[in-house]
């Protein structure tokens, strides 16, 4: 975080700082409560993905790539979709396709409520968070190939 | 008759996006005229789940149950939203090569493919 | 039971192609070899289940509805997902070949079992808000596929369908919309039963037009078909096939059919409309084709001129429309797949698609010639070649209920088909060789297997007809012919 030519003016970069883990942090409350207040997966997957977006903005694509390139993002994404499908083909333990399967749902509006719910929330925020992620990087990079350089 | 107030601003909203699809010659334009489009859907999507005097349908904990507005068709227009987000993706994707194929954006000389 | 795995097959195979694709060598090959090969054994499995049982619902998660989603297996969703894994499994041995010349092979097989996961939740489906995600997942693979060479005009092809498509989408969304705001449902035997307690009104003729407006445009009847003649050419061959073949006719034709007969009753009016825009299609169409040299662009207007048939026939109404509209749909995606493999080959060996170039291949790829030969033959109709039996029962079914006029259309518009595949069967095949052909050979094992596979298909078809193998087709046109009965069909099926 260091090239003062790359990127936006000192004070972007200085806000960026301070404020990139506070929306990480935001977006992942958003991801875990999605089953007792609004929000859920989605809804959290795109606040975490903004939050690299945010520094890929103010720093320049090489800061953020190295947080999480290109590969890592591809990966995450089908992991999220595959953790999903696992999560569906286990409720035939029960007997029906995307059963509930947790045997103590928990009291309501707790944080260990819900059963399948908050784990497909996560799987979710995965594949949605690196997938926008990977759509934004790729967008930026094909730009980038014309001028060499900053955004 | 009641008026519906609320249903002709969807209408004249899908129109406006219509619109632009239909008559704008910049790729981009159209793109947001589709963006346009999907917004009018989704708010009468929206829309068609009100009640009289309904609230947000959020359960918290102690809180005394009232009469609520639809919540279907909220869990619905957020799947549509996130359809709506991949579709503008992906053209938009296809836009940024077209460009780099073609040379402009002018809808009107991007037309290799006739008869 | 089987009904989650025609999904959940596809899906998983394309989201484990998208990971290891590219680590180990031809492992995307292999995966969706064995997943289309996986869904044709289960598709033909489930034609026994239907026969035994006549309808099959499956709860997902165990929530009954009209609270939660089913998925409904009956006879017309057993032939359709007879034909869309049969085409799909042979397009994916063609597709080990001929994909070697582009680039990113496990990313098309990645969209490729994606767009088949989409199509195969289309059928199974019974909900319509599920129909319409599934529809959404198809389009959109389909439309980065059709864009998958990245040359200037595929892309352009690519955009104006993507564009057009969405459009579409829109208007199926809002006739969902304000079909959810009359009957506060989604489930399609809910939705029925509910229709049918109360009176109809202009607003069910309303969401009838915009799910014709919709649908009609992922069919391609003739005022929606625009996309078509640019999207179709511009894919490479594997997925023109597919397209053609078996995407037109789920999202366009089954989900069509779907909701007008069985969801919101169908009325004569309806019928009325469905057989003009069938005749439509097919007269202008034929001749539209007539005037083409690029062979791929041939074969897409005869796609929409063919699913004209199709509409035409199940416009009619009665039992033997029906059962021809529905044979020849089958046939179609057989003998129109067969046609576009073989220009994908003749593409493949000599390297290009222009009619006005190529000459005198008949004696160097002889598979292509035979194959080719046996499939124009089949669109014609020509006995005793499976389009003959279908087109011939359409023509009969017109003429019975009194609509001459149609009748003579249909007979024109074969007529005119022959007169285009004579041309094709000229210029590609007969005629001298040139100069820089001779040295070209016939195209490698895998792609010669699955034509002569469909050729054979498009052969023995007639054979479908006869009494042991009609239930199949049979028992499809029942299930559009009860109409209102699937909603008591299905909570039956739920007890």
């Amino acid at each position: 975080m260091k090239n003062p030519e790359k990127g936006m003016t000192v004070i972007v970069k200085t806000i960026t700082r301070l404020t990139v883990g506070l929306i990480l942090l935001y977006g992942i409350y958003i991801v875990l409560h999605g089953h007792v207040s609004p929000g859920g997966g989605f809804a959290g997957g795109v606040i975490i993905a903004l939050s690299f977006i945010h520094l890929m903005l103010a720093f320049g694509k090489e800061v953020a790539l190295k947080k999480l390139s290109l590969a890592a993002a591809s990966i995450l994404e089908s992991l999220g979709a595959i953790m999903f499908l696992t999560i569906a083909l286990l409720g035939f333990i029960g007997g029906y396709f995307f059963l509930n399967f947790f045997p103590h749902k928990g009291e309501p509006f707790e944080l260990f409520s819900a059963g399948i719910i908050p784990i497909c929330n996560i799987a979710i925020c995965l594949k949605v968070g690196a997938g926008l992620f990977a759509i934004f990087a790729v967008l930026i990079l094909f730009r980038g190939k014309d001028e060499n350089g900053s955004l | 008759m009641e008026v519906f107030s609320e249903y002709i601003l969807c209408f004249i909203l899908f129109c406006i996006g219509l619109y632009c699809v239909l008559r704008r010659r910049n790729i981009i334009k159209i793109v947001i005229g589709l963006g346009i489009i999907e917004y009018a859907v989704n708010l009468f999507f929206v829309l068609v789940g009100y009640k009289e005097h309904g609230r947000a349908p959020i359960l918290a904990k102690g809180q005394v149950v009232s009469p609520m507005v639809d919540p279907i068709p909220q869990a619905l227009v957020l799947t549509s939203i996130v359809i709506g987000l991949a579709i503008t993706a992906l053209i938009v994707a296809i836009a940024v090569r077209i460009f780099e194929k073609y040379g402009t954006f002018d809808i009107t000389k991007i037309r290799r493919l006739k008869g | 039971m089987i009904l989650p795995f025609f999904v959940v097959i596809p899906l998983g195979a394309a989201f484990l192609i998208s990971i290891f694709g590219k680590r180990i060598k031809n492992f995307g090959d292999i995966l969706a070899n064995l997943g289309t090969l996986s869904l044709l054994a289960v598709s033909l499995y489930s034609i026994k289940l239907v026969s035994v049982h006549k309808i099959l619902v499956y709860k997902i998660g165990g929530w009954v509805p009209p609270i939660g989603i089913c998925l409904v297996l009956d006879g017309l969703t057993s032939f359709m997902l007879v034909t869309v894994s049969l085409v799909s499994f042979l397009v994916s041995i063609y597709s080990i070949n001929y994909m070697e010349r582009y680039t990113d092979k496990h990313r098309f097989y990645t969209l490729f079992m994606l767009m088949l996961a989409g199509m195969n939740g289309i059928i199974v489906t019974g909900d319509l808000f599920n129909l319409f995600v599934f529809l959404e997942i198809a389009s959109i693979a389909s439309y980065a596929l059709v864009a998958f060479g990245t040359e200037a005009e595929e892309l352009e092809a690519s955009f104006k369908y993507a564009i057009m498509g969405s459009v579409a989408s829109s208007f199926i969304l809002l006739g969902i919309a304000l079909l959810y705001s009359f009957t506060s449902t989604l489930n399609m035997a809910d939705i029925s039963r509910v229709l049918s307690a109360k009176p109809p009104g202009m607003l069910v003729n309303f969401i009838a037009v915009m799910f014709l407006a919709g649908f009609g445009l992922k069919a391609a009847l003739v005022p929606f078909h625009a996309w078509l003649p640019d999207a179709h050419p511009s894919a490479p061959a594997s997925i023109s096939a597919m397209l053609s073949g078996i995407l037109i006719k789920t999202l366009g034709v089954y989900a069509l059919v779907r909701v007008l007969f069985n969801i919101l009753g169908i009325t004569q009016g309806y019928l009325t409309v469905l057989m003009f825009l069938g005749a439509l299609s097919l007269i202008v169409a034929v001749i539209l084709a007539l005037s083409q040299w690029d062979l791929k662009r041939l074969l897409a207007y005869h796609s929409i001129s063919q699913i004209g048939y199709v509409v035409l026939g199940i416009g009619l109404g009665t039992p033997l429309g029906i059962l021809g509209g529905l044979f020849h749909l089958f046939n179609h995606s057989v003998f129109k797949s067969l046609l576009f493999l073989n220009s994908g080959a003749i593409d493949y060996a000599a390297g290009t698609r222009d009619l006005k170039e190529t000459g005198g291949l008949a004696k160097i790829m002889p598979v292509t010639y035979k194959t080719n030969l046996v499939a124009s033959m089949s669109i014609a109709g020509i006995p005793p070649f499976n389009g003959f039996f279908s087109k011939l029962i359409i023509i009969i079914a017109c003429i019975e209920k009194g609509h001459i006029g149609y009748g003579i259309c249909a007979v024109i518009g074969s007529i005119l088909t022959l007169a285009s595949f004579m041309k094709v069967q000229k210029y590609a095949f007969g005629g001298e060789l040139k100069e820089r052909f001779r040295n070209i050979k016939e195209v490698p094992v895998m792609m010669r297997l699955s034509m002569l596979i469909l050729a054979a298909i498009c052969v023995l078809g007639g054979f479908m007809l006869l009494p042991h193998l009609k239930p199949f087709l049979q028992s499809a046109v029942d299930v559009l012919l009860s109409g209102n009965g699937y909603k008591d069909a299905v909570f039956g099926a739920l007890k």
